[in-house]
């Protein structure tokens, strides 16, 4: 038996707009536990990047430590990458952001390495409104250390070993929500109706894009009792709305029912349509953490597009730093002369 | 869409697509996996249970399973799955002690008309059943058309001598060549028990109105009547400048057999536009390679005539035309018609059936077309004591179906012999085994190799225009045919699906490199087939569907180029996706 990936693909694929074919936005196979919800993740990042038609060389991906931040090796292989230090995720995400604008930033964490050793890093990096999508594998255990409980736990909630967990849960979301964050949503590695366009939603967002991508751990933490198992999550799922995403100058041919249905217009010209069943407001912060409030008393996972501001003002926006990337200037652009500091020395005489 | 049912085997049978398009069902890839096993002998007996000539259709096969090979729609070319088949025979052992003995006798008699692929069948199958066999011959050779019109350079005669003998050399079997049978009534009126009649197409198509056909009568020649004088060594030589009229695989034999015996200027005139051609397009190539240009687009209007002899042939050109229906029509372009000269024609446009030999008072009852009425499955003529196969049944195929055929007159015979009722025909043998061993461990090698398909080496040109009898096609090297063999795709190796195991967890959906696999809610078969992530648009090929999933939703696969490489399987969590191998075998009269 091989485990290599055959190299044929359907023959009637399609390459995208920009002339990529679906393979080109493959990586390595998982080494993950076979039904491992990360996997399905990463497929959806590929299918998004995919349909998105971004360059692979234009984006970055970053991780932490954990299940999760392995998956960065197994989609886009021939985009930039740095698995960084446990919890440590967002400071390299900013520092490369701050130094180069450009790129299209793609965090990978999962529940320990966010809502445990990283909740500091998290909460700033959210605050700041750093432009990049923040993806969550969140499967509710500390799969690599072999399935313990994990601060996102649902209280009650059994794993694999049986002991129901006595601990309140950080509900990442909330927390985001409260932090500031300008795009949050939450959704289920086994729905990827939902997941493509929420990726697509999150990567054309100007700012902080947060979602919580409920991803169950086959090993440890797939069991009947547990809140986090493909069962349960099926079972308790809820969704504020279908959404469907239309990138930038793309003509809107999908016919939609007015009255239930939310028109959202990105910073860059795409455009979220969301058909809501409830009385969720997207784009009202308060009306978001009511919901998930209300479904979490019940018992249910509220999933989908969760709050977005579409004029967010992301870090460099709000830092007024220069349009031009920072590790693209120049000692000329930098320096402004000895001339320049000598009319400064006067001004201040 | 109902859930398909993958306990009746034509389900998997139709996703093995060259086994299924073999007539004979040869198990392609079971044999491919010997072969890359160096398990020549054991490949070459799979394949001499099934198709009885390994040897010989390894070189001359008109191969329907390679243009069915799923690895022609993932990439440009199938598996040279008939040259992996000489592979195979070129490097086996002695294989007469695997050989079937003839079986105790059970007092009955047959007699088999012919000594070609069809009649030899039957005597296999039939001979370890204990029935005395007489196989009748005007030749001296067994082999029928396989050795008259098959030319030495593509079938050398060792080669069909040993497979024939494989079968003749039977202690059951009797053989009575240079026996030509005149009377099928005087052969009935012996004691025989059932008749087979194997004896082929044996006429071949004449133009007798032509103009200048009589006159030039020295010099035209019937195609497959001039293959077999030469190949019986009647006749060594023809003149300098040679036509070939006819597009198929005879008129290819008949230019390059005239190129080794003095034809320094041979060509084929055809009818038809080149891509119209009924031979093989290897044949094609291999005789336009020898310097044979083919002349398409050309009907024959007359042979000229000087001083009685034949100098040349008239042609009208003509172009192609297709209604609405893609029915041609070959309409004259009205250009001055064109003079080729020669000094012989060869004249193979087409074989039919004859049998002055069967008299009426034998029962046995001709269609409009000249064929015996046969039932099209135990083929048993209207005289039930008589049973026909191959060319003979229902006009010229190819060996391949004149094994299937006699395959199955066979069994009518022995069925017919025992008294018992011909329409219940055995069913075939199936056999599905998981091939998982254990985590990361498939008893079969699924890696899907990149290679393109190796071509055979070939005899230097000018050695092979001199000798009649070089061989020109040399055979894969053991090296380069376990290479070919890494493109099999296995497609006997199923991807088995179990709903009750699987908690669509999409594993096998992100996996699959072909996006062959999908879980989304059922519907019709059109609309289903379109709702794919890949569109199911090939509908020769089935999609595999399950029952409902907790979800609400099916799994449904589309066959089409699912590569059997055995990720979803792997990456399945529960095992609900398992890889096993189906084995299907047409039940013969004897078992090996």
């Amino acid at each position: 038996m091989s485990y290599i990936r055959p190299s044929f693909r359907h023959p009637n694929a399609e390459a995208n707009a920009k002339g990529f074919a679906r393979k080109d936005y493959e990586a390595a196979l998982s080494t993950l536990c076979a039904g491992c919800g990360h996997d399905s993740v990463s497929s959806a990042i590929i299918q998004s990047c995919f349909e998105l038609g971004v360059e692979p060389h234009r984006v970055a991906k970053i991780s932490g430590i954990g299940c999760s931040s392995k998956t960065p090796t197994y989609f886009l292989g021939k985009s930039h990458g740095f698995n960084s230090v446990h919890g440590r995720m967002p400071s390299v995400a900013t520092g490369a952001n701050m130094a180069n604008r450009d790129l299209l930033y793609v965090g990978v964490s999962g529940d320990g390495d966010t809502a445990s050793i990283g909740l500091g890093q998290f909460g700033h990096v959210t605050r700041r409104n750093l432009n990049m999508s923040y993806i969550v594998e969140n499967n509710g255990c500390y799969g690599l250390t072999k399935g313990q409980d994990s601060a996102t736990t649902d209280i009650g909630s059994k794993s694999k070993k049986g002991a129901p967990n006595p601990f309140e849960p950080i509900d990442l979301c909330a927390l985001a929500l409260q932090l500031g964050a300008t795009f949050v949503a939450r959704s289920f590695s086994g729905d990827k109706e939902q997941l493509v366009p929420l990726l697509k939603a999150a990567m054309s967002h100007n700012g902080f894009a947060f979602i919580d991508v409920i991803s169950p751990c086959v090993t440890f933490n797939n069991t009947a009792a547990s809140s986090k198992g493909y069962e349960f999550v099926r079972d308790h799922m809820e969704a504020t709305g279908k959404i469907d995403f239309v990138p930038v100058r793309s003509e809107i041919t999908a016919d939609y029912k007015p009255g239930f249905s939310e028109e959202i217009t990105l910073h860059d010209g795409s455009v979220i349509h969301l058909y809501k069943d409830g009385k969720l407001d997207c784009t009202d912060r308060k009306s978001a953490l009511n919901a998930i409030s209300e479904y979490s008393e019940k018992g249910q996972v509220l999933t989908g597009l969760l709050y977005v501001d579409p004029d967010s003002r992301d870090f460099h926006n709000i830092q007024q730093t220069v349009d031009q990337p920072l590790n693209s200037l120049t000692e000329i652009d930098l320096c402004p002369g000895s001339r320049a500091l000598a009319a400064i020395n006067a001004s201040l005489r | 869409m109902k859930p398909t049912n993958i306990s009746k085997p034509d389900y998997f049978h139709k996703v093995v697509d060259c086994q299924h398009a073999c007539p004979a069902h040869t198990p392609v890839p079971e044999y491919i996996r010997l072969i890359a096993a160096q398990r020549y002998t054991d490949a070459y007996m799979v394949n001499w249970e099934s198709n009885v000539f390994p040897g010989v259709l390894g070189r001359t096969c008109d191969r329907p399973c390679e243009p069915a090979c799923r690895r022609g729609r993932v990439e440009d070319e199938p598996v040279a799955i008939c040259r992996l088949k000489r592979v195979a025979a070129d490097n086996k052992d002695d294989i007469t002690h695997l050989l079937p003995a003839a079986g105790a006798k059970n007092g009955k008699k047959l007699a088999l008309i012919g000594a070609g692929p069809a009649s030899l069948t039957v005597a296999r199958d039939l001979s370890p059943l204990g029935y005395e066999i007489h196989v009748y011959d005007e030749n001296a050779k067994g082999g029928g058309f396989m050795r008259s019109q098959i030319p030495s350079f593509r079938l050398p005669d060792e080669v069909l001598d040993e497979e024939v003998g494989y079968i003749t050399d039977n202690k059951a079997v009797t053989t009575f060549y240079n026996t030509r049978v005149d009377s099928l009534k005087s052969l009935l009126d012996k004691d025989y028990d059932a008749v087979f009649v194997g004896s082929g197409a044996p006429k071949g198509r004449d133009l007798p109105d032509l103009p200048g056909r009589k006159e030039g009568d020295d010099n035209i020649h019937i195609g497959i009547d001039w293959l077999a004088s030469v190949a019986f060594e009647h006749r060594s030589s023809v003149g300098k400048k040679v036509i070939v009229l006819g597009g198929g695989n005879t008129a290819m034999d008949c230019c390059r057999t005239a190129r080794r015996i003095g034809g320094a200027e041979v060509k084929v005139i055809v009818r038809s536009p080149f891509a119209d051609m009924k031979a093989s397009p290897w044949e094609k190539d291999d005789a336009v390679a020898e310097d044979i240009p083919i002349v398409d687009n050309h009907t024959p209007l007359e042979f000229v005539i000087e001083d009685g002899k034949l100098v040349g042939m008239r042609f009208d050109k003509v172009r192609a035309e297709y209604d609405k229906k893609g029915r041609r029509k070959l309409v004259s372009t009205g250009e001055e018609p064109v003079l080729y000269p020669c000094d012989e024609v060869l004249v193979a446009i087409g074989q039919e059936n004859a049998f002055p030999w069967i008299e009426s008072e034998t029962d046995i009852e001709f269609d409009n077309w000249g064929l015996p009425t046969l039932s099209k499955v135990t083929f048993q003529s209207t005289n039930s004591k008589v049973f026909f196969g191959g060319d003979s049944a229902f006009g010229p195929e190819n060996i391949i179906t004149a094994v299937a055929q006699a395959h199955q007159a066979a069994i009518s015979i022995d069925l017919f012999c025992r008294g018992e009722e011909l329409t219940v025909r055995p069913a075939p043998q199936t056999n599905l085994v998981s091939q998982k061993m254990g985590i990361h461990e498939w008893s079969y090698s699924n890696a899907v190799g990149d290679d393109q398909r190796f071509k055979v080496p070939h005899a230097d040109k000018t050695a092979a225009l001199g000798d009649r009898l070089l061989e020109v096609e040399l055979g894969f090297s053991t090296e380069t045919g376990f290479e070919e063999s890494q493109r099999c795709l296995n497609c006997d190796v199923q991807t088995v699906f179990s709903e009750a195991l699987c908690i669509e967890c999409d594993a096998c959906t992100d996996i699959c490199p072909t996006d062959c696999i999908n879980f989304i809610e059922n519907d019709k078969e059109p609309a289903l087939r379109q709702s794919l992530r890949m569109p199911a648009e090939n509908l020769t090929q089935d999609i595999y569907v399950s029952s409902d999933l907790p979800t609400g939703r099916v799994m449904v696969k589309d066959e089409d180029v699912c590569l059997h490489c055995g990720l979803c399987a792997e990456r399945c969590p529960t095992s609900a996706w398992d890889m096993q191998q189906f084995l299907y075998q047409v039940t013969k009269a004897s078992q090996l």
